[in-house]
């Protein structure tokens, strides 16, 4: 499903990825963990199209098409979504109105009508009950006054609603407490699918006690330096990430 | 990026630009005291209209075109521009006789003339030019006694009314536009609501410039006698051209004992193209009075068109336990400038204002709110709260905020609020990843900015208000 290969990105002329490669198939969890700095959100961020970064070599590839030729909204309308670690507030517009474009914009991609309004009305209300989400919460202006665990509580609302074939979740867990969590948790693992595929952004292997991986990989330096299954996230738990640095650095 | 798509965003074209080809009767260019008369005597006014219009204009003479604006305005020069344009054809007798021509502009403006189109509920009188067409359900409205009509008409038929009323709350001596137009006024709207009367419909003018080299001065009056209420609403656009156009209104309202009275205008006049030629110069002296206890004015004014924008919708709050509001969004783009606000003066006891005015500038705009208010020593417990937001698209366009305070009693509570914000790349790129493009994003987010004023708007202007700050905006931010 998704292909990177030699990923090189900067930001203002600094390079943070350094030739990563990494496969994803549809049907599988894959967590990406490693320490401050390594270039975990940047390769969230390069693959959804930012604008602040910069691919200086490699490729990208999604269900055979070249990712790095399209927008950002184009990106989004052909399945990638992105769970933000900062999701931002919009003031005045409100979740519905924001939903409702979103959607339509996507249907209209794919070259299909407008959803109706009793439709999108009825879509708002299961996926709302999916994330156990607060009907006064889609009432409000996007994330505006939203707390911590709102926001993230938020992203897999929006995540459920459009359905992606692919999802990013960038540091979801940071700023959760254990219920707030769980609920996040559940709502990924009901939405996960044999034809979609997720990637988990994690520090900490917390999070990936509710979202079991099929593969584990870690991040270091731009680069990916290790992947294993579950039992390399127990193990970076146990032991920290100076043992994958010496190793890299010997 | 974000200042890529403000760029291409701000390319966009005023959609409403076209002439009709009809023709007009329009008299010489250049303004004196002859060309004054002929304006009256074409109106057939009787003697004392003539007289009020002389004196303006001696008045006129003495002024200087005002400058504490924070705009700037290019000379104008007064002689050089015809004060008279009317369609030629006699005044029409019903829709029948109306031209052709006339009834398809105002079809391609989405007007709602036609009576069997009248079912949403508006009256409409539309002023071309300089000359009122046709007001539509003026019997069903007349069965209620409330009178609907231009301004030449009431002169005509109710001309107690408008001795009365006229220039008791804007006189000529008011400032240099207010003298102007009170010299050559061509028509405008007048409405009479008698006490007691709810109008059951929303009252509508719309105003269009068509002929070249035009000013149009239009003047509305209108009075809602004790307990009465009104809904009035006023659109405005203009034919592309390369000169400027002149544009010197005078509203006039007047709430007696409990009154209320809503005002509600979409301006889209030509703003001119993306280099600054062309588009409309509007000085516009909005003024209302509660007169009576309890009576209540509410200003809502779009502002999207217009090369300059010179407008402070304003109210005296003379009764006690009087209020007014006014709520405002202005929109600046390319090398439009706006200077706009209001004045709340408060005189009565227990008087309350709120003033919300939000301002969005992009490309090389400049965008002003200038308010000011002022209790009077014996306003005791005046209450005002104002809020003053502007929105930045891209780093070429100006904000600025002036307000004023004269407090003179020292039950008052004024409050001002002021609020400058950008949109973020961080909001765009949010939206981008959800699907939706820079441009719907950039809609979607002004729209969500302008809501608490655009949400005050009757539902059918609120709705081509919508539309219009989006289109306004186009190619504005990336």
């Amino acid at each position: 499903m998704l292909v990177i290969k030699n990923l090189h990105a900067n930001i203002d002329g600094k390079e943070i990825l350094k030739g990563l490669s990494l496969t994803i198939n549809k049907g599988e969890i894959h967590a990406i963990m490693g320490p401050n700095g390594s270039g975990k959100s940047t390769l969230s961020s390069v693959i959804t199209g930012h604008p602040a970064f910069e691919v200086t070599h490699g490729t990208i590839e999604f269900n055979g098409t070249d990712l790095l030729e399209l927008a950002p909204e184009e990106r989004a309308n052909e399945g990638i979504f992105l769970s933000f670690q900062y999701p931002v507030e919009i003031p005045g517009v409100s979740m519905v109105n924001f939903m409702r474009s979103a959607i339509n914009e996507q249907r209209k991609y794919r070259n299909e009508p407008a959803i109706s309004a009793t439709d999108f009305l009825r879509l708002m209300r299961e996926k709302k009950e999916l994330v156990e989400m607060d009907s006064k919460l889609t009432n409000r202006a996007v994330n505006e006054g939203f707390s911590g665990g709102e926001k993230k509580k938020n992203e897999i609302f929006q995540m459920a609603m459009l359905e992606p074939k692919l999802a990013i979740l960038d540091e979801t867990d940071s700023g959760l407490d254990i219920d707030a969590l769980r609920i996040v948790a559940n709502g990924v693992n009901k939405l996960k699918s044999p034809e979609n595929a997720t990637v988990v952004i994690t520090h900490y292997q917390r999070l990936l006690d509710y979202i079991t991986p099929d593969f584990v990989h870690v991040l270091y330096d731009g680069k990916i330096v290790k992947s294993g299954g579950k039992e390399l996230a127990l193990e970076l738990e146990a032991r920290g990430y100076d043992w994958i640095k010496q190793e890299v650095e010997a | 990026m974000s200042d890529a798509i403000i760029h291409e965003v701000t390319q966009s074209e005023y959609k409403y630009g076209f002439t009709t080809d009809i023709e007009t009767e329009v008299i010489p260019v250049g303004i004196n005291e002859e060309v004054v008369r002929i304006i009256s005597a074409k109106k057939n006014e009787p003697e004392w209209m003539l007289e009020f219009r002389l004196k303006a204009f001696r008045h006129w003479q003495t002024l200087k075109m005002p400058t504490w604006a924070n705009l700037t305005i290019p000379e104008i020069d007064y002689q050089s521009i015809s004060y008279f344009a009317a369609p030629r054809k006699n005044a029409p007798k019903s829709l029948d006789e109306v031209d052709p021509e006339l009834l398809k502009t105002f079809d391609r403006l989405g007007i709602p003339l036609e009576e069997q189109k009248a079912l949403s509920g508006i009256a409409v009188d539309a002023v071309m030019d300089s000359v009122s067409v046709k007001t539509t359900f003026k019997e069903t409205l007349a069965e209620m006694g409330i009178i609907f009509c231009s301004f030449s008409e009431a002169v005509e038929h109710h001309p107690d009314l408008v001795q009365k009323y006229m220039a008791s709350v804007v006189p000529y001596t008011d400032n240099f536009f207010a003298a102007l137009n009170s010299a050559v006024f061509s028509d405008g709207s007048f409405v009479y609501i008698p006490k007691g009367v709810r109008c059951p419909m929303e009252l509508s003018t719309y105003f269009r410039i068509n002929a070249v080299n035009t000013g149009q001065f239009e003047r509305t009056l209108i009075v809602a006698d004790d307990d009465s209420y009104v809904s009035y609403l006023e659109g405005c656009t203009a034919p592309q051209r390369d000169e400027n156009q002149l544009h010197a209104a005078i509203v006039e309202i007047i709430a007696m004992k409990n009154a209320q009275v809503k005002y509600s205008t979409v301006q889209n006049w030509y703003p001119g193209d993306k280099n600054g030629k062309g588009g409309i110069y509007n000085f516009v002296t909005k003024r209302g009075i509660c007169k009576g206890d309890g009576s209540h004015i509410s200003w809502t004014q779009v502002e999207t068109g217009s090369a300059i924008t010179w407008k402070y919708p304003s109210c005296v709050l003379q009764g006690d336990n009087s209020s007014a509001e006014f709520y405002s969004v202005a929109v600046t783009n390319n090398h439009q400038q706006a200077d706009t606000g209001t004045k709340m003066i408060h005189l009565g006891k227990n008087t309350s204002s709120h003033i919300l005015s939000k301002g969005i500038s992009a490309g090389v705009s400049h965008n002003s709110y200038r308010g000011l208010v002022r209790v009077g020593a014996k306003a005791e417990n005046a209450r005002n709260f104002s809020q003053c937001d502007s929105l930045l698209l891209g780093d070429k366009c100006g904000a600025h905020t002036f307000p004023y305070m004269e407090v003179n009693n020292e039950t008052a509570v004024v409050e001002h609020e002021a609020t400058t914000s950008k949109i973020s790349e961080d909001q765009i790129f949010y939206c981008n990843q959800r699907g939706i493009s820079t441009e719907d994003a950039v809609g979607l987010i002004v729209n969500g900015y302008a809501k608490e004023v655009v949400d005050k708007l009757p539902m059918e202007f609120a709705v081509e208000a919508q539309k219009l700050l989006q289109i306004t905006l186009e190619g504005s931010v990336g």
